[in-house]
């Protein structure tokens, strides 16, 4: 012990270089230092490139800074989910500009999920002609560049409606001309609450509802009429009470007023252009992606199924896009994400998105191109990263319940 | 376009030397070529005409620079751009100098490091309807539907015109002139607005032009005109005493007929004009005969405004306020002295 002992001693006594090279050849402190200076290293880059903007465009003589964002815009914007007047500040116009994207590409991409599951389910299909059909929608569809697309269904938009005061009138009170469709707008009277109230018990019983018949489903193996009777609830409960409430919720309906029709809601042709073009474009390549994710299911789920007797569309619902799934995710998020870049082609047919409005016109407006476009990417960088965070943890639940 | 803009923001990020320092003369002398930004097709000021030229109003101020350094007005590549890209492409360096239908404005002077070279088309902005609409008077427009190309002057205009007169409008707007166009021929809106002098030009690129007219009011200020990067002196002057050529010859009488006559003229004016006294080239850093070879080439102010938006063309545009300040108008250019 007493010799061990001497020898520690020595060794510490003389092995400071020792200590320091063991540390240097160390891969755990190796990694950690590695790491911090590339982090280190990241920072001042951006450090520099900040620092150099800012220098170059003040050598240039061109404003620069964030101050524009509290300045009057003195522009108006023709959609606005928000409030919005010219005399708003340019923040304001970048919000709604970034409303009016996140509208457009949520909407599309439900549409798209819809329509894409509908045609590679269908391409699949054994009756010819639908099979046919589908194939003959994706190949044309994923073909045409979406610009032209965009372009086709704005003209086609246009062309086919007549001017406001040739107008078609739709019953309801519902009004389709070129400058959109007019719709009437609900507006709240006192009691209006007790209908919102009766619209969310009906949504919680059909969902209460759907979970017990599947819990009794997989118990007895008995199956229950979801569909019909959530309907039943969804549309009878809110009608009875807004029977028994005397009509809270009135109408907004649009009127013909010198040019054009106020009052209402309006569905422009820009709008619903640039909803059917992407929701068109991106179906195809969803459709092709289900039906991959169809094919890659084994065949002898399909006869399993089919031995016991279950029916077609069972087997589809039930046993295989279930499994099919965990191949559909990852590539449909992909798409979700073009989707959403691709709505930024919106200001080819004059829907005010983030781009049109706040690229377009409060960059030319204030001049001010480095700040905008780094506002710009920067949102939709961190909407993809959101729609992808959102699908990956939709593919963990997935992948869990995978057996 | 989003590659432009995307080129000059990694610019601005990682560019050393900012562009407005470069002695740009030296630069386009060495590349043997005036790059000139004009816009994407806009018939009298620029367009490419049947032949696939470029010409108009605009067009004339490139080739005049040109001239003015090459002794040839050929020299010279055009860069189509639409309102938005304009002053991206000026900053960046990829055009020399901008000859398109730009109104000088305070903020555009001092925001965005411009120089507005001088004014060479006095305008103000105007409105346009179908004559079925039945509207004799902008202030008839209440609620309608205006269509308007963005990144302009135009779209501020149109706001604050409306307001003032407590009407509403809805704008749809687009980035390129020929989606303007196409909406509003195709009745998306009621009402087109741009220059007068756009309208004048746009009117007859219509179906059937006859059908459409444009209302009296002029609702703003809009002098036009080339504009260059701040920082480089030597070049604004270039630009700026090439405007005043024109100006001048015009008011002396010297056309690109008898330009080569005039240079033996007795009259001290225009001899300096003209290089045969003083040495004025060489205090811009061109050749003596700068002017000569700008008027030979192109003409004097008056034959470019003939030739491209004058009477007698299909735009049968008036002088007006462009006539020279010795016949009513404001043209005015200071002395060569
Ligand atoms: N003078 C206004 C408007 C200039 C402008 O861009 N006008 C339009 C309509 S007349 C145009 O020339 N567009 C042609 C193009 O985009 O190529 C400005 O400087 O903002």
């Amino acid at each position: 012990m007493s010799v061990e002992g001497a020898a520690g001693r020595a060794a510490a006594a003389g092995g400071g270089g020792v200590a320091k090279a063991r540390l240097l050849y160390d891969p755990r402190f190796r990694s950690w230092a590695f790491q911090i200076a590339l982090v280190v290293a990241v920072v001042l880059f951006f450090f520099w490139i900040a620092g150099n903007a800012a220098r170059n465009l003040q050598q240039a003589n061109i404003a620069s800074g964030f101050g524009f964002l509290d300045v009057r815009a003195g522009f108006v914007i023709a959609e606005t989910p928000i409030h919005y007047t010219d005399n708003s500040t340019y923040g304001r116009a970048f919000l709604v500009g970034l409303l009016n994207t996140i509208i457009v590409a949520f909407l599309g991409i439900v549409f798209a999920t819809v329509l894409g599951f509908v045609i590679g389910i269908a391409r699949l299909s054994k009756n010819w002609l639908v099979a046919r059909l589908a194939t003959a929608y994706v190949e044309v569809m994923r073909n045409i560049p979406l610009l032209l697309q965009l372009l086709f269904w704005y003209k086609a938009v246009l062309a086919v409606l007549p001017s406001p005061r040739q107008g078609l009138e739709l019953p309801l009170g519902v009004f389709l001309n070129n400058r959109g469709l007019f719709i009437p707008r609900p507006v709240m009277e006192t009691g209006g609450g007790m209908l919102l109230g009766a619209i969310g018990i009906a949504a919680l019983a059909t969902y209460l509802l759907a979970r017990w018949a599947k819990a009794r489903r997989m118990r007895t193996g008995h199956s229950f009429p979801m569909l019909r009777v959530g309907l039943a609830i969804m549309l009878g409960l809110p009608f009875v009470v807004y029977v028994l409430a005397g009509a809270p919720i009135t109408f907004d309906v649009p009127e013909l007023q010198g040019f054009n029709f106020t009052g209402g809601k309006q569905v422009s042709p820009e709008f619903t252009a640039l909803l059917l073009g992407l929701s068109i474009y991106t179906s195809a390549f969803i459709a092709e992606i289900v039906r991959a994710g169809i094919l890659s299911v084994s065949r002898g789920q399909w006869e399993a199924a089919g031995a016991l007797g279950v029916r077609y569309g069972r087997i589809l619902r039930l046993i295989i896009i279930p499994q099919a799934m965990r191949v559909i995710i990852p590539p449909l998020t992909s798409q979700y994400l073009n989707l959403t870049k691709n709505s930024s082609l919106a200001v080819a047919i004059g829907y005010p998105d983030l781009v049109a409005v706040f690229a377009g016109t409060v960059l030319n407006q204030t001049g001010q191109a480095v700040e905008v476009i780094l506002m710009t990417m920067a949102v939709y960088l961190t909407l993809s990263l959101l729609t992808s965070a959102f699908m990956n943890w939709f593919n963990a639940r997935y992948a869990l319940v995978e057996r | 376009m989003k590659t432009k803009l995307f080129v000059a923001v990694m610019g601005a990020a990682f560019g050393v030397t900012a562009a407005a320092s470069a002695a740009t003369l030296d630069d386009v002398k060495s590349n043997g070529r005036l790059s000139c930004g004009v816009s994407t097709g806009l018939a009298g000021f620029s367009a490419p005409n049947d032949a696939g030229e470029w010409s108009g109003l605009d067009v004339d101020y490139c080739r005049a620079i040109a001239a003015a350094v090459f002794d040839d007005p050929e020299a010279v590549s055009y860069v189509p751009l639409t309102a938005k890209e304009r002053f991206t492409a000026l900053q960046s360096g990829e055009v020399d100098v901008l000859s398109r239908n730009t109104t000088w404005t305070m903020s555009r002077d001092t925001q965005l490091g411009l120089n507005f070279a001088g004014v060479n088309y006095y305008d103000g902005q105007g409105f346009m309807v179908p004559k079925e609409l039945g509207v004799s008077s902008a202030l008839e427009l209440s609620g309608a539907s205006v269509c308007v190309q963005t990144g302009t002057t135009t779209e501020l205009n149109l706001t604050d015109y409306f307001r003032a007169n407590s009407m509403d409008y809805n704008p749809v707007a687009f980035e390129r002139l020929e989606d303007v166009n196409t909406a509003y021929s195709s009745g998306r809106c009621d009402v087109y607005t741009t220059d007068a002098s756009g309208l004048y030009s746009i009117r007859l690129t219509l179906p059937s032009p006859d059908d459409h007219m444009v209302l009296p009011e002029i609702i703003s200020k809009e002098p036009l005109g080339p504009a260059v990067r701040q920082g480089d002196d030597q070049w604004f002057s270039v630009v700026k005493w090439v405007h005043y050529a024109l100006l001048n010859a015009e008011e002396l009488g010297v056309t690109s007929e008898n330009v080569e006559e005039m240079t033996s003229s007795e009259n001290p004016d225009i001899r300096r004009l003209l290089g045969a006294e003083g040495n004025f080239g060489e205090s811009i850093g061109l050749e003596a005969d700068w002017a000569v070879r700008v008027i030979k080439h192109v003409g004097n102010y008056g034959e470019l405004f003939d030739r491209n938006v004058g009477p007698d063309t299909p735009l049968g545009i008036a002088r007006g306020l462009n006539a020279l300040w010795t016949e009513g108008g404001i043209q005015y250019a200071p002395p060569v002295r």
